[in-house]
């Protein structure tokens, strides 16, 4: 992977930062409503993209099993919704049980009583399965795409559990949120929307750092050593077990958190986030975006899901193709993703054929100059 | 001893079913370590070629031969989905060697646009479609010496790509006007109907078994005995497992593992396209039909060991006795008065979802003992 960054300077960061507040600020007055709801929704999966950016994009590993983490956090925040609206219903309890002749509270939903436990649930519970699957995996030495296979198992273990309970957990109709009350208002209605969609603005900027931080340094180092050459990390003294898991149970939690914040926003939590190509779905924004890039992975998740729904309203049919196409394509033409080829050679070499730019002879770093791209 | 005999042979039909999709797989899979999500597809491809085959052989022509088009489809299976698994070597997963991960993101893209195509495409046309490419990718090969090294060889391919277009649009027009219901695109699920020879029962010591069930797992069978033979017995065999074993070496002694390539995958596709078949004998045939199966399929080739037929063949078994027994609870009724506890367990995982959730994770712990699954390839790498 290409290390050619491009640095900016100080006064157009500054004022990218400025533009962007002001455009999350602003947005709500912006967008009607339902572009704004689409908006918050598809920046919040871009937290999962980040997950998947950071084990697959730095580690080299291929999850097909992110829906699992995703829906346990919109579940997590689902149930705490559905339990502090339950008041008027007989027995207390969340209105769905009736029509299963449900009377008495399932025991693991008692603690979701508490707004604090669901706090930390929504990115524990995740970010602890996470790092027992990755554990169990990992120890094994089990890699590459046998963990890819085991996740999408797991993924299926797991939709079918939700799906088939219903007296547990409202199988396949999932929870609904939208008519919850939280602050004492309706979780669906247009104040309740606008927090919650700068909320989600707030914490895709807090992840990214997060994101950039865990990278950065020796932590960083390693996971992209265990991406490039594992055997040798190992040689080195370093156990990948250690690192992998950690790495793995750091992108459950970005997608518990991921999950609940798209959960409040779209209304309804079900097993269809379990479902196997939207786990798939996931990696390919990172893919498209470019992985190894984390701006790539929140740009690839909001642009795709954009298009996507653009796409659907017009020609519901054609979506498929070019979905399809678009995994072929990055695939074969651009490995790196987008963000990763404007950031590697790839612009250089379209001016280089138009014989706007000199042709490298030699190594770009003895060629290109310093100001201009800095090689590390 | 009924129930046992019963529950055997249950299992068994879960387990053929399996098997017959997995052994593609197995050969893609472990032979040329290539993942193929795009297999269910190619099955489904195999299910809706059952059911064209049925509706062409209806035609008034065909009509006294209308009770032999199951085994004909069989033949016709194989040839669409492996010819399409073909273009799709040629013109993706060459491109992808070594780098698996890469692979298993195309052929998703791959089965989504087969997914959208067989919804949005008349079935007609694309018969039409499959019948150009078979043509247009076997007619040069059957050229003699002398035009296939001749400088105007490129002029012949080019033109016998031509005459296979021009025979796919006649033959797509053909059915599409001769048989109506394969004039109009439409994404609703079609029913394969069994011929009458295959309806009804059989009784075997007391025990009646469904005809169509019998049917699969004879196709199961001669499907492993041939492709066992095809690699141990024939030429183009003993170099799949040459260029399996060391592939810069077999390229040294003059394989064309080009070649080898293409026929392994041919194959291997071919053989999702006969799992299609038996598939479509057992339930209604949609575009989403074969991503039911692709998982399980995985999940065989990785518990039986990679590149090992004999794992694979016990390990789809294995799979679907155990999916019996926990499925239909037949412990119970085995042991009708076992403690409380356990009954009660098991009759928490007695539906088929929650014999999935069993099954799966029974499977996760048993790698846990043998990471490599039941008959690991040996070697001396770091990796392994």
């Amino acid at each position: 992977m290409s290390q050619n960054k491009i640095k900016f300077d100080k006064k157009i960061v500054l004022s990218f930062w400025i533009i962007l507040i002001a455009l999350i600020i602003a947005a709500p007055t912006l967008l009607p409503v339902f572009r704004l709801n689409l908006l918050g929704r598809y920046l919040s999966l871009s937290i999962v993209a980040l997950g998947v950016d950071l084990i697959w994009g730095y580690t080299g590993l291929l999850s097909l099993g992110q829906g699992i983490f995703f829906a346990l956090g919109g579940y997590c925040a689902a149930m705490y919704l559905q339990i502090n609206s339950s008041s008027e219903f007989p027995n207390n309890i969340p209105e769905f049980f009736a029509l299963y002749g449900v009377e008495k509270l399932p025991f693991f939903w008692e603690p979701f009583k508490s707004p604090y436990f669901t706090f930390f649930a929504i990115w524990i519970i995740p970010a602890l399965i996470a790092g027992l699957i990755g554990f169990l995996v990992f120890r094994n030495r089990i890699k590459g795409v046998y963990f890819s296979i085991l996740t999408q198992a797991s993924l299926l273990v797991f939709f079918n559990f939700f799906n088939g309970q219903q007296k547990l957990i409202n199988g396949t109709n999932g929870l609904k949120t939208d008519v919850t009350l939280l602050f004492g208002q309706m979780v669906g209605s247009e104040s309740i929307q606008r927090l919650f969609f700068w909320l989600t603005s707030i914490l895709v900027i807090a992840a990214w750092f997060f994101a950039k931080w865990v990278v950065k340094g020796r932590f960083g180092n390693i996971l992209i050593g265990i991406r490039d050459d594992e055997p040798r990390v190992r040689f080195t003294g370093y156990n990948p077990v250690i690192f992998k898991t950690i790495i793995f149970s750091i992108a459950g939690g970005l997608a518990g958190i991921s999950g609940a914040l798209y959960t409040v926003q779209s209304g309804i939590v079900s097993p269809q986030f379990m479902t196997v190509p939207f786990s798939i779905e996931m990696v390919i924004w990172v893919a498209v975006g470019g992985r190894g890039t984390l701006l790539g992975a929140i740009l690839g998740a909001v642009f795709i899901n954009y298009a996507k729904s653009l796409v659907s309203e017009a020609l519901p049919a054609s979506w498929m193709f070019i979905q399809g196409g678009l995994f072929i394509l990055v695939v074969t033409a651009l490995p790196e993703g987008v963000l990763g080829w404007i950031q590697g050679d790839g612009p250089r070499n379209i001016l280089q054929r138009f014989g706007l730019k000199r042709k490298i002879e030699t190594y770009p770093s003895l060629e290109i100059n310093n100001k201009e791209q800095n090689h590390e | 001893m009924e129930l046992l005999l019963d529950s055997l042979f249950n299992g068994v039909a879960i387990g053929s079913v399996l098997l017959v999709a997995a052994l593609g797989l197995a050969i893609v899979f472990g032979l040329m370590g290539v993942i193929n999500l795009a297999h269910g597809e190619l099955m489904m491809l195999g299910a809706y070629t059952t059911y064209v085959t049925q509706l062409i052989f209806k035609l008034p022509i065909l009509k006294p031969f209308y009770n032999s088009y199951i085994i004909v489809s069989i033949f016709l299976s194989f040839i669409v989905s492996g010819v399409v698994g073909i273009l799709l070597e040629k013109t993706i997963i060459r491109k992808l060697y070594g780098s698996p991960l890469e692979t298993l993101l195309a052929t998703w893209g791959v089965s989504l646009i087969l997914q959208q195509f067989v919804r949005s495409v008349p079935l007609a046309y694309g018969t039409g479609l499959v019948i150009s490419l078979i043509i247009g990718l076997f007619l040069p090969t059957t050229f003699s010496l002398k035009i296939k090294e001749s400088i105007n060889f490129k002029y012949f391919k080019f033109s016998s790509w031509i005459f296979a277009a021009l025979t796919g649009v006649m033959s797509g027009s053909i059915i599409s006007s001769s048989v109506s219901k394969l004039s109009r695109a439409s994404a609703r699920n079609v029913d394969v109907t069994a011929p009458s020879w295959m309806r009804g029962q059989v009784e075997i010591i007391g025990t009646a078994f469904p005809k169509t069930r019998l049917m699969i797992i004879i196709i199961t069978l001669i499907s492993v005995i041939a492709i066992t033979l095809f690699l141990n017995q024939s030429a183009w065999g003993m170099r799949i497992r040459a260029v399996t074993q060391n592939r810069q070496m077999s390229e040294c002694l003059g394989i064309s593992t080009e070649k080898v390539d293409i026929i392994t995958f041919g194959i291997g596709s071919g053989l999702a396209g006969v799992a299609g078949v038996a598939v479509s004998l057992l339930g209604s045939v949609g575009p989403n039909v074969g991503g039911n199966y692709i998982v399980g399929c995985f999940m065989v080739v990785v518990l039986g060991g990679v590149g090992n037929l004999l794992g694979t063949v016990l390990a789809s078994f294995g799979i679907g006795i155990m999916t019996d027994l926990i499925g239909a609870g037949r412990l119970l009724s085995i042991w009708p008065d076992m403690p409380l506890p356990i009954s009660n367990t098991i009759n928490f995982f007695a539906t088929t979802s929650m014999a999935r959730v069993m099954i799966f994770a029974l499977i996760v712990i048993f790698l846990q003992f043998k990471p490599t699954g039941l008959f690991p390839q040996k070697g001396r790498m770091v990796e392994n």
